[in-house]
């Protein structure tokens, strides 16, 4: 039984193995094309980071988990929610906003900008939710849509919200008062966010709730056959709706690191585009929380390992988004190339073991 | 499609008669041996029956034959010619056609696009094809109009279009698995007669099945298979049904008790005009009905499918959120109720379709064990799944209703069609219904486990259950029910008492034949 375990393990560990191989292999072949410094390349991204580069590839893991969680709550409801970038960035406007505003003292404060962000996140998500439980719109076309209008509803607030800062050309929502700062986690030096706690109390809490709650049987019950769940008297409009909602909220946590950890504020500079991040490490993960946590670092070494590219060999640093472009790709192959690896050698092993017992059952017969 | 339409009429010079020859087929899946060393030979213009027990490997094998599944060993032999067939239009190809026991066919597509759909470049999609489609309906006596809506057509019809399809892609030997359970009796009389026109017409027809009196009143031979491997083929005038039975089995099969009547007069389920509209504003799904079943009584509903039972079972189950009247269980009303506060009110509920509602095809057992009970013992702790309990009640499932699996972890699409079954009664009879819905419970279960089944619902009526039993299998309706009551377009037009009853008469009542005129 061990030795099967060990073989599962195995194989659990090759299909990701694979797909970083052939990512490899395709972006060395675009360097060697493009005529630049491959081996140059890949022994920058590939060497130990510096402190101060680990400290970043741990915030910004950070930041890619919340976000890959919030796609992967979907997903396993059968839930395309595309719309995890929109949702963070208006939620974190809000968040910002409320936080500025210090309606409450220090900590408190906090918990408040929390709940408001992951309120709006929530409720942004929940439109989509909204449509497609009352009038069937696919939520790939809505959360699309909803973030374009995220872009413009943020836009038009933070003019508003920002009119009364003074003196700067960056237009911003008013600083957290520093009682309201989330402090750092000393780490190789440096500091990392101290909201990579909270990220793993979600990880923790995301595998509870789907794998061990009845909640999250309903979930993945409606996810994998919606007549299945019907029948077995699962409310399936409510379980899309509530699980858009959860999705929303999570993704409202998504720009928030940034916001108690490094930026104090919402401006015209926050950063943009984790949503998509996050779509692809959820497949990479396969929605699982660890696989999440290990493909997040993943993006965010190769991001991280890359910046100096630019300034030492004269490459653009885009070119690690072609490897996580191909990561994603062929490790849906991988994982199935694998699968079907595995249920050969299933299928020789049960045969050699059972083919003696057939022999004597035929001769008996 | 780069085959060359291979004419086997004027191939097969080699071998005489034997259209299909396996040998030797070998087939294995995680953790079991689905066919082991299998040797077939199916001659032309015969139907060859291939019977055994769930599990035994039936499916797997035709689907073989089909290009769906490829073998671990042996060899095929089509006319004489050995052949590997890797796809389903392989197959097809070399004139091998199947139709799989669920139905593949588009509801809001005409009998024509439905056949041509996928073999355009055959005759086309316009009159070329609508008149080999009236040729072939004509050779076969299907009776098939190629303009029909499937919509408006019953299952014994929409299988002959399956057949139809198959012929029309130039199939020269047909596979049907399960065909018949499906069907009421006088379909089946139907389906028979035309696998005969194709015998007479030089086809090979293989058929599987679980009831054995057909097998022998259409077969020519018999294949028993037994654990994966071929016990024997037999002429199948030299059998009696009990004797295929014995060789499915290997040893004598119980003989099913009879039963005194239980009925209590306590009430457990009452209806009381029960209406459900057509969304598409045609005559009513459930026109009126009424019906009271008590404790310890099996109410048995006998219908052409298609005629309200599976709306009249959602209806009650509360899945059909349209349908109007009173419905009161245990003397409380529940109309307004969730499906699944009906359920934990302590309805049990087997599905007609037991893939689309049954069962999560790529979950584990024990997780299919918790479906549909995810709000009680022994499946929970407080908010959490209980994965102990749950494991251990779907071990105690698995020993007491024969589901033959390598284990509770398996995933339920790996169980053969029997098997899945026998996992869904035993599902719904724990936790101690006190009525139960049952669609079909044997459905695609083989004797022994039939005769099983029966015996637990049997048991559970003498402790109270009460039943309302939906089959197409008129033997299964008059040898549990108390009462047998029919539904035709919608609505109950009479009640018959099973012990003075043939089956014939049932018939004729859900044809209709009996039937006074329709009110508009
Ligand atoms: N895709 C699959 N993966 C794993 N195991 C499978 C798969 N398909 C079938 N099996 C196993 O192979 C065996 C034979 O199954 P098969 O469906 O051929 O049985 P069958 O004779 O058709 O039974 P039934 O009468 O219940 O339909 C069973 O033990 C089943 O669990
Ligand atoms: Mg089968």
């Amino acid at each position: 039984m061990t030795g099967s375990r060990m073989t599962r393990i195995a194989l659990a560990l090759a299909a990701p193995a694979l797909a970083l191989v052939t990512a490899f292999l395709i972006t060395s072949l675009v360097l060697i094309l493009a005529g630049d410094d491959w081996l140059g390349v890949w022994s920058q991204i590939l060497s130990w980071p510096t402190n101060r580069t680990m400290v970043n590839i741990v915030n910004s893991a950070t930041v890619y988990y919340l976000s890959a969680v919030a796609v992967a709550i979907g997903f396993r409801m059968n839930l395309f929610n595309i719309g995890v970038d929109g949702q963070y960035r208006i939620a974190s406007f809000a968040a910002a906003w409320v936080a500025g505003e210090a309606l409450l003292p220090g900590p408190l404060n906090i918990v408040l900008a929390l709940l408001a962000g992951m309120f709006v996140g929530a409720m942004w998500a929940g439109i989509a939710g909204l449509l497609r439980v009352t009038r069937g719109v696919s939520e790939v076309i809505s959360t699309i849509m909803l973030n374009a209008i995220a872009t413009a509803v943020v836009a038009y607030l933070l003019r508003k919200v920002a009119v009364r800062e003074e003196g700067s050309n960056i237009i911003s929502t008013k600083p957290l008062p520093e009682g309201s700062r989330i402090p750092g986690i000393p780490f190789l030096g440096g500091e990392i966010y101290g909201f990579v706690v909270i990220a793993v109390i979600v990880g923790i809490a995301y595998w509870v709730l789907l794998n061990r709650s009845r909640f999250g049987f309903d979930l993945r019950a409606a996810g994998q056959s919606e007549s299945a769940a019907v029948a077995s008297g699962i409310n399936v409009k409510k379980m899309m709706l509530v699980t858009m909602l959860m999705s929303g909220a999570i993704a409202g946590l998504v720009g928030l690191p940034l916001l108690f950890g490094q930026a104090y504020a919402y401006g015209s500079t926050f950063q943009s585009g984790l949503g998509f991040a996050g779509i692809a490490i959820a497949l990479l993960g396969r929605n699982h929380p660890i696989g999440i946590a290990i493909g997040a670092l993943l993006f965010a070494w190769l991001d991280q390992q890359s910046n100096p590219l630019q300034i030492l060999l004269d490459v653009s640093p885009d070119i690690v988004k072609v490897t996580q472009g191909v990561i994603v790709l062929t490790v849906v192959i991988a994982y199935e190339v694998v699968r079907r690896y595995g249920v050969r050698l299933e299928q020789r092993h049960v045969a050699a073991a059972l083919d003696p017992q057939f022999q004597q059952k035929e001769v008996s017969a | 499609m780069s085959n060359t339409s291979t004419d086997p009429g004027a191939s097969a010079t080699g071998a005489p008669d034997v259209a299909v020859r396996l040998r030797g087929i070998g087939k294995t899946f995680p953790g079991v041996v689905a066919n082991h060393d299998v040797d077939i030979d199916v001659r032309r213009g015969t139907i060859h029956a291939i019977v055994g027990e769930n599990g035994a490997g039936k499916s797997t094998l035709m689907k073989i034959l089909y290009g769906v599944q490829k073998p671990d060993s042996g060899t095929i032999e089509l006319d004489g010619q050995p052949v590997v067939l890797s796809s389903p239009s392989d197959a097809i190809g070399h004139g091998v056609g199947m139709v799989f026991q669920h139905f593949m066919l588009a509801d809001n597509l005409t009998v024509l696009e439905n056949v041509v759909l996928g073999a355009e470049k055959l005759h086309g999609i316009g009159d070329g094809a609508r008149t080999k489609i009236r040729e072939i309906s004509a050779a076969y006596g299907l009776g098939i109009e190629p303009d029909d809506l499937v919509a408006d057509l019953g299952v014994g019809a929409r299988q002959r279009i399956e057949i139809l399809k198959v012929l029309y892609r130039g199939a020269r030997i047909i596979i049907l698995d399960e065909p018949t359970a499906v069907l009421v009796p006088q379909e089946v009389d139907e389906l028979f007669d035309n696998l005969r026109e194709l015998k007479a017409e030089g086809l090979a027809v293989i058929f599987i099945s679980h009831k054995l009196d057909e097998v022998l009143s259409v077969a020519d031979e018999v294949t028993v298979i037994r654990r994966g491997a071929t016990v024997s083929t037999v002429p199948a005038d030299s059998v009696t049904s009990r004797q295929l039975a014995e060789l499915m089995v290997g040893s004598e099969l119980p003989s099913p008790s009879t039963e005194l009547s239980t009925v209590t007069d306590v009430e457990v389920l009452e209806v009381v005009d029960l209406h459900l509209p057509d969304a598409r504003g045609g005559r009513p799904l459930l026109d009126g009905i009424s019906l009271r079943i008590h404790r310890g009584e099996i109410l048995g509903i006998a219908g052409v499918e298609g005629n309200g039972q599976a709306e009249l079972v959602e209806a009650i189950m509360g899945m059909r959120p349209d349908a109007t009247g009173r419905i009161e269980l245990n003397d409380g009303d529940i109309a307004g109720w969730s499906t699944r506060e009906r359920r934990e009110a302590g309805i049990g509920y087997i599905p007609e379709d037991r893939h689309r509602q049954g069962l999560l095809l790529d979950a584990p057992l024990w997780e299919n064990r918790v479906l549909g009970h995810q709000t009680r013992e022994p499946n929970i702790a407080g908010p959490f799944i209980d994965r102990r309990g749950a494991r251990d009640d779907t071990e105690r499932i698995v020993r007491e209703y024969d589901v033959r699996s390598p284990g509770i972890d398996t995933l339920a699409r790996a169980l053969s069609g029997g098997n899945q079954q026998k996992l869904i009664v035993g599902r719904e009879m724990s936790s101690e219904p006190s009525l139960l819905i049952a669609a079909h419970p044997t459905r695609g279960v083989d004797v022994g486990a039939q005769a099983a089944i029966w015996d637990h619902i049997k048991r559970a009526r003498r402790d109270g259950l009460a039943v309302l039993l939906i089959s197409a299998d008129l033997d299964e309706l008059i040898g549990l029910s108390d009462t047998i009551a029919v539904l035709l377009r919608g609505r109950l037009v009479g009640t018959f008492d099973p012990g003075d009853v043939t089956p014939q008469q049932l018939g004729s009542a859900m044809t209709g034949a009996t039937d006074e005129e329709e009110t508009a």
